[in-house]
């Protein structure tokens, strides 16, 4: 029988970590920035180019920061909801339009509506680069001194929201 | 038939110029255009994960193919190119991640699983060894 006890623990051991790595998503990538300050940036907003979004905006109040683009798919899909968010007030939604196209970006907001309170103009794609974007949409959450708390990749819904983020921002307010 | 093989295998050679996403020479200088080339062929895609970025059409492969040009064209050293990837997306990034605290765990274990495997195989041969030979027929199936 002791020869089989040596397999044995090894199987026992392994079972566990085996079904953890069938559980994980390896296309969803952690984000480096959790508990680190929002990388810096400054960029010129969609609407006003003359004004600009930067890392300072985000520090004194706990907001959202969408990371977007018209040719985003999944950014279209949860347009609807963050337009119900931001009409509850419930927290200020910054965004980074990534990669994008002006115009495009902006008849996009004239047809779905601007649930941001400012969206930077990504053109090259710099400052997605730098916030470790991968695929959009992505949705961070960032503490009131500027930490970011929490990243969410791909279409958010209210489901979701209440699953992910409630219960981060109500940890956050305590 | 073989003619038909031929065909076919030719018509998979063609298909290899679709590989060549990152054909433009990137520097002038031969020193700066290996590295580069070495650096792009060593990046991952973040979201075509199992390309690298040298290989990969998405934007942000081109994006980061970009921003290493941009950086080698700075003078940054290989090492401080990596820096900058592995900060913002992390070990995985880097196809041959660093040797440091979080990644030695990848690069020791299969050391020590061959390692394992070897004890237990030099184990398990000794104590056959050690066994009376009639004992082994009725084992499982005999000679081998």
């Amino acid at each position: 029988m002791n020869r089989f006890l040596l397999p044995l623990v090894a199987v026992v051991i392994m079972i566990p970590i085996m079904i953890l790595g069938l559980q994980s998503d390896p296309s969803k990538l952690p984000s480096q920035y959790i508990g680190k300050p929002a990388p810096e940036f400054s960029l010129p907003t969609l609407i006003d180019p003359s004004k600009t979004f930067s890392t300072a905006d985000l520090k004194g109040q706990i907001s959202l920061v969408n990371i977007w683009a018209t040719w985003c798919g999944g950014c279209r899909t949860e347009h609807g909801f963050l337009m119900e968010l931001a009409r509850t007030n419930t927290i200020p939604i910054y965004a980074i339009d990534w990669r994008d196209n002006r115009p495009e970006a902006l008849n996009f907001m004239n047809q779905l509506g601007n649930p941001y309170v400012a969206s930077g103009f990504d053109e090259d794609g710099r400052v997605g680069i730098d916030w470790g974007a991968y695929g959009a949409p992505e949705t961070f959450l960032i503490d009131a001194d500027g930490i970011v708390v929490y990243r969410f990749t791909g279409p958010l819904n209210r489901a979701l929201w209440e699953q992910e983020f409630v219960p981060r921002i109500a940890e956050l307010q305590e | 038939m073989m003619k038909r093989i031929a065909v076919v295998l030719s018509f998979c050679l063609l298909t290899m110029s679709a590989f060549a996403i990152d054909s433009e020479k990137a520097f002038d200088d031969p020193a700066l255009q290996a590295r580069y080339d070495k650096l792009v062929a060593e990046v991952r895609c973040v979201t075509c994960q199992n390309q690298n970025i040298k290989d990969s059409n998405a934007f942000i492969a081109s994006d980061l193919r970009r921003e290493i040009r941009r950086m080698i064209g700075e003078g940054k050293s290989n090492e401080e190119i990596k820096d900058f990837l592995v900060t913002r997306y992390g070990d995985f990034v880097l196809y041959r991640p660093r040797f440091e605290g979080k990644t030695l765990v990848l690069w020791i274990a299969p050391f020590l699983l061959v390692l394992f495997g070897g004890i237990a195989m030099v184990r398990v041969v000794r104590h056959r060894m050690a066994m009376p030979l009639d004992g082994e027929s009725n084992g499982n199936g005999g000679a081998q």
